[in-house]
């Protein structure tokens, strides 16, 4: 007895219709015009939104047994393992009060020179929370799916931040949810600035969780271990100051004009849950427009940084610079990589 | 009376969910392949009603699921329907470790095609999370097959057209 009962089925029935190979080649066709037009990032936008939409109910099923867990984890502890929590949280929220306070003199004391050397105030951003779905996506690409998307006024672009630094961007809005990326994935690139002595370059994914790589300054650069980087602010994606990564090895012997440097991200890539959503306000560094909280623009597409490539660290201070949708050159805009990694330029040389 | 073709587009729909579930880091790259063995499994099995269309809608879907390049997997998974509707009176009678190998051929020919999609759009990578799918799906295959068997004679034996 043969282990394939049936082969019934394939007699008649299977080469009935259109061949397999010409059935093959025509969606072979469509799959390679998709493919383009996807890769280009032309017409097909809205069409991703809505697939992305319909696929977001298979996405909530999968997320729902660890958002169980969670629920039951928060209802049916201890009463004396809250009590601890809760004690924990009250002297945490104590100490961040203090830190608060002596920020809120920092503030006004910034915003007093900013007034002295006549240029404009910054103003705190706006930030929404946003839970992470528990769902796995491509093992090759840093991509996740956000429980908020443009019916709570995410938008393309949209800097991600957890409590330790930045996390990523949103790439695509589908309505109730919305797809961001990592700035570990490779197709993902950062602008920073060292904190020790604002030497400004860009912060590039590798794949890994764990490492990001700054492959545009050379070898003259004045760069360390150890060294925070921070978010420039420009290119208008990520508002500045925010904390991205430390400098964790620091490699010239390769002989080449740029150096190789390894940086760990400061945000909890692997163990992310909840993130902020951070809505760039008026009056803020980099603002193309302005957004007054409750209705921000809808930009149609991500910023692109093209325009933004590292200038010498001496002058231009980056208030002035960025404004990403006036002068972005159109054949970058249409780019599908979020964040394209400009060429590494020579005017880096004069550090 | 027809069999209904609802559970092969819910086993599918499984499948999807199986490759999406959340996994520790350390394993991702041991997760098998779910959705390419059961369309390699209907295409085998009853390639008069699921072909390469079916296997380009899957395709879509896991490339919607996945955030992957929209036709990428699509691409790769009618190739690989294509093939096994070809192949499938050779396949079919082979031994089980024969047809578990000539699978995991077809799987690999399915991964090399989203390499070389990867490659051309600037974002090639080899990793573990590459081949590791592949492998894992090679391995799981006897064990797949011998749960869908069952499912799939439970349908066939509602189905006068198969007698």
């Amino acid at each position: 007895m043969s282990p394939f009962p049936s082969s019934a089925d394939s007699e008649g029935r299977a080469y009935r219709n259109a061949s397999p190979g010409l059935r093959f080649f025509l969606t072979a066709s469509l799959a390679l015009a998709l493919m383009f037009l996807d890769h280009r990032g032309i017409y097909l936008a809205q069409v991703r939104a809505y697939l992305g939409a319909a696929m977001y109910p298979l996405q909530i099923a999968i997320d729902s047994p660890s958002a169980g867990l969670g629920w039951l984890r928060e209802n049916l502890a201890r009463r004396e393992t809250m009590q601890a929590e809760n004690a924990a949280l009250r002297s945490q929220s104590l100490t961040n009060r203090a830190e608060l306070q002596r920020l809120a003199a920092l503030q006004a004391e910034n915003a007093r020179f900013r007034a002295l050397l006549d240029s404009k105030t910054r103003v705190s951003n706006r930030v929404v929370v946003a839970e992470i779905l528990a769902v796995d996506m491509d093992p090759l690409r840093h991509r996740v799916i956000l429980n908020k998307g443009g019916r709570e006024g995410a938008i393309e672009g949209q800097a991600l931040i957890d409590a330790m630094g930045v996390v990523g961007q949103i790439t695509r809005d589908q309505g109730d949810s919305a797809e961001a990326i990592l700035i570990t994935d490779p197709d993902h690139a950062v602008p920073i600035e060292v904190v020790r002595n604002g030497l400004r370059s860009i912060a590039v994914g590798t794949g890994d969780l764990e490492r990001l790589s700054l492959p545009f300054l050379t070898r003259n650069a004045d760069i360390k271990a150890g060294d925070l980087l921070v978010t420039s602010g420009l290119g208008g994606t990520f508002p500045p100051g925010y904390p991205v990564g430390t400098v964790t090895a620091v490699d010239g012997s390769s002989g080449d004009a740029f150096l190789e440097i390894a940086a760990r991200p400061a945000a909890n890539l692997d163990r992310l849950h909840e993130v902020l959503l951070v809505f760039l306000q008026a009056g803020s560094a980099a603002t193309p427009a302005p957004a007054r909280g409750e209705s921000p623009p809808v930009v149609a597409s991500p910023p692109v940084k093209a325009a933004a490539a590292p200038s010498p660290a001496t002058e231009t201070p980056p208030l002035v610079t960025a404004t990403p949708n006036a002068d972005t050159p159109p054949e970058a805009a249409v780019e599908p990589v979020p964040v394209p990694v400009p060429e590494p330029e020579p005017e880096e040389v004069q550090e | 009376m027809r069999a209904p073709r609802w559970p092969v587009w819910l086993l599918l729909l499984l499948a999807l969910a199986a490759e999406l579930l959340p996994l520790p880091a350390a394993m991702q790259p041991l997760r098998p392949a779910w959705t390419t063995m059961v369309v390699i499994y209907w295409a085998l099995m009853w390639p008069g009603r699921f072909g390469v269309f079916s296997a380009f809608l899957v395709g879509l879907c896991v490339d919607v699921a996945h955030g992957s390049l929209l036709g990428q997997h699509a691409l790769s998974l009618s190739l690989l329907a294509y093939l096994v509707v070809r192949l499938h009176l050779q396949l079919r009678v082979f031994p089980l470790w024969q047809l578990t190998l000539s699978v995991f051929a077809l799987m690999f020919i399915e991964a090399f095609v989203l390499l070389w999609i990867d490659g051309a759009t600037g974002r090639a990578e080899f990793g573990p999370g590459r081949w590791g799918p592949v492998v894992a799906a090679a391995l799981l295959w006897p064990a797949l097959m011998a749960a869908m068997d069952r499912v799939r004679e439970r349908l066939e034996r509602r189905d006068s057209s198969f007698a």
